[in-house]
């Protein structure tokens, strides 16, 4: 562990006010884009939004670009896990007999098994 | 130590960190792990008690099918409650918070935790956590079960839901920040010679639990405030009238909650992994093995957790997958297992207190890992889904697992701790009231889950009466069990025979200090050049009778 693994990275204000602003026009892209009715996109494109912003923030306020390569690992090691989460709930509800894109009560999906093996 | 009894009376070292500074605030200001570990002590204590208190409740209320003590609804908060204190404030910081808080720094030959202040304030925020659980449990009580499922946590209960969850997500931190102390620790404060491979299982069992503590709990945290918005807000994120699934708050709740279940076990087994190469005198067998089981079971512990919700109408093809790798847990478990029996084989082994808790846990988790294989399997698990059956599964596993691993650790540490020994004959007494009544407290369980009585129901048909007698019995005596430890290893801190550094005598680099140790645990940094367990190489256990014909001296109080 050297001592430059420590030092503060120095970052200009000028990409700390890049990166607000990039910020602050997504924000307005959010808001913007709920107006309009992309059908099933909706979801997917807040989502998206969200994610880059996040992204943002994490690469230059919390200065993970400028971090040892052991943050980084920690800081993808958290990624991954939510990456796990996520997936692995999804192997539930789309795998579930309903996924055409109706949603069933459970009560009437296992209702609606037996017509299905038919 | 008979075999060394020409050494002079022993009498404790003069200056230790009991007595390095006195009043209330050197303990409630204090940045020293030893000291915020015995904290951590007196606070889990008090909410096993509060637990156990509970569950006598429970017991004395299932002696009669039709149960005479409590009204349903005070059933319900009883198991509610006596699962709540027992799992988020015992189990989950037992052995992490009060051993690997007292042992860690001192086994890899540090002064303290990596972050000192944080560790008191891990302290704090449980307390803050516990002080708003408490709130709960005497302003109405809870009555959702431990699990908080939805839609009866947010939409139905009347109970005092809100400072439950608000309890639980505080204390989360306090698990959050251990665990992160931990890594780091581990990391970064090993002592020169303390490589990887030379750290005790112990270290090991914890970096992996650490592991599953900074990676889930944040989960449980946010799961608990989704839960706690839509109950006080009336936000819909679980409510399917407003367009929200409660099958997904229970993978929420379960993504954390069965990695939990490892949190109480991995540093049990940990402890495991000390107890019997000390006692038996002999390397621990496969340490390789042993250790990457540890990462492997905190790893695949969080690819299983639907098999709680086998039942719930998910997917059948994702609960395939998941009774899948729910199997798959079952092999570095038993790889463990099976090293601990290699290790014994051969072994010169001894039947001190830890030593038989250490057996216990062997048995004990036996037979609850391999029911747990019972109710991974799709087909068995229709059966005995939410029956005795689950109940008894997870108590073999969390109380004849993880409590027994404490108690043996208390008592292997004891000596360390407060320097004095505890006596041996009652303590064997005990750890046998112990097994015997938690035997027959559980064992009845299993049957009448097979038979099909539910969990958490407040009557049941008078066929079943027998066993819930038994098992009302076995809690009593359980409970004696439970009592005398309490009473003699508090009175030995004070008046028990004074130890000596290395009482038993074991290897690792905490037996090398004093007892009990300075504040900054050693008087130089030790140096590290042996292996672990490794008794023959270690002239300074005093044990040379060993390499030279086999046969140990005398070990233990008697």
């Amino acid at each position: 562990m050297s001592e430059q693994e420590h030092s503060e990275h120095i970052v200009p204000p000028s990409t700390y006010l890049a990166i607000i602003l990039t910020l602050l026009v997504l924000t307005g892209t959010t808001v913007g884009a709920a107006f309009v009715n992309l059908g099933r996109f909706n979801i997917v494109v807040a989502l998206a939004i969200a994610t880059v912003k996040a992204t943002l923030v994490v690469l230059f306020f919390m200065h993970a670009k400028y971090s040892p390569k052991r943050t980084k690992l920690i800081i993808l090691a958290g990624i991954f896990w939510l990456a796990l989460l996520l997936g692995m709930t999804l192997s539930d509800y789309i795998t579930r007999v309903d996924y055409r894109g109706v949603r069933f009560p459970i009560s009437q999906v296992t209702q609606q098994l037996p017509a299905q093996r038919g | 130590m008979s075999a060394t009894a020409a050494a002079p009376v022993k009498t404790l070292p003069e200056h230790h960190y009991l007595n390095a500074t006195y009043g209330i605030r050197s303990w409630l200001l204090t940045v020293d792990h030893k000291r915020i570990a015995l904290l951590y002590l007196v606070s889990v204590t008090f909410f096993f008690f509060i637990g156990g208190f509970f569950a006598m409740l429970i017991r004395l209320h299932l002696l009669t099918p039709s149960g005479y003590l409590l009204s349903a609804d005070t059933y319900n908060r009883m198991f509610t409650m006596h699962g709540v204190a027992m799992i988020f404030f015992f189990l989950i910081p037992s052995i992490p918070a009060v051993l690997g808080n007292f042992f860690i720094p001192l086994m890899i030959g540090a002064k303290d935790l990596a972050f000192p202040k944080i560790n008191l304030l891990s302290w704090y925020v449980y307390v803050v956590g516990a002080a708003f659980t408490l709130y709960s449990m005497v302003s109405g009580g809870l009555d959702t079960g431990w699990t908080f499922y939805t839609p009866l946590s947010t939409i139905y209960s009347n109970s005092a839901v809100a400072p439950a969850v608000v309890g639980v997500f505080i204390t989360g931190f306090s698990s959050i920040l251990t665990g992160l102390n931990f890594l780091v620790t581990i990391h970064t404060m090993r002592a020169p010679g303390m490589t990887w491979f030379r750290l005790p299982m112990f270290v090991w069992a914890h970096y992996a639990t650490s592991i599953v503590m900074i990676l889930g709990t944040p989960v449980i945290a946010i799961t608990l405030a989704l839960a706690g918005m839509e109950r006080l807000f009336g936000l819909g994120f679980f409510n399917p009238a407003m367009g929200g699934d409660p099958i997904l708050f229970q993978h929420l709740f379960w993504f954390y909650s069965h990695p939990a279940v490892y949190i109480m076990i991995l540093p049990a087994m940990g402890v495991i992994s000390e107890l019997i190469p000390t006692f038996a005198r002999k390397q621990l067998f496969g340490y390789h093995f042993v250790a990457a089981a540890s990462l492997a079971i905190a790893v695949i512990g969080f690819l299983v957790w639907t098999h709680h919700m086998f039942l719930t109408g998910q997917s059948t093809y994702a609960a395939l997958a998941f009774s899948f790798l729910t199997f798959l847990v079952a092999i570095p478990s038993a790889v463990k297992t099976f090293n601990w029996v290699a290790t014994l084989y051969g072994g010169s082994i001894s039947f001190d207190t830890p030593m038989l808790y250490a057996f216990g846990f062997l048995g004990l988790f036996l037979i609850g890992g391999l029911t747990g294989l019972f109710l991974g399997c799709l087909g068995t698990d229709i059966h005995i889904h939410d029956t005795y059956f689950v109940v008894a599964h997870f108590h073999y596993i969390m109380v004849g697992g993880a409590i027994m691993g404490y108690l043996g650790g208390l008592h292997f540490w004891w000596p360390k701790m407060t320097g004095r020994m505890y006596p041996e004959w009652l303590a064997r007494i005990a750890a046998l009231i112990l097994f015997v009544g938690f035997n027959l407290t559980f064992f009845p369980q299993f049957l009448l889950g097979y038979l099909g009585m539910p969990r958490r129901y407040h009557v049941y048909p008078p066929e079943f009466q027998v066993y819930n007698v038994m098992s009302t019995a076995g809690a009593s005596i359980l409970a004696i069990g439970y009592l005398l430890p309490m009473i003699y290893l508090t009175w030995a801190a004070f008046f028990g025979k004074v130890a000596g550094d290395n009482p038993w005598p074991a290897t690792g680099l905490e037996w090398k200090t004093q007892s009990p140790p300075l504040t900054e645990n050693f008087e130089v940094t030790p140096i590290v050049t042996w292996e672990p367990y490794d008794f023959h190489n270690r002239p300074d256990l005093g044990l040379d009778a060993v390499a030279s014909n086999g046969v140990a001296p005398a070990h233990g109080d008697d």
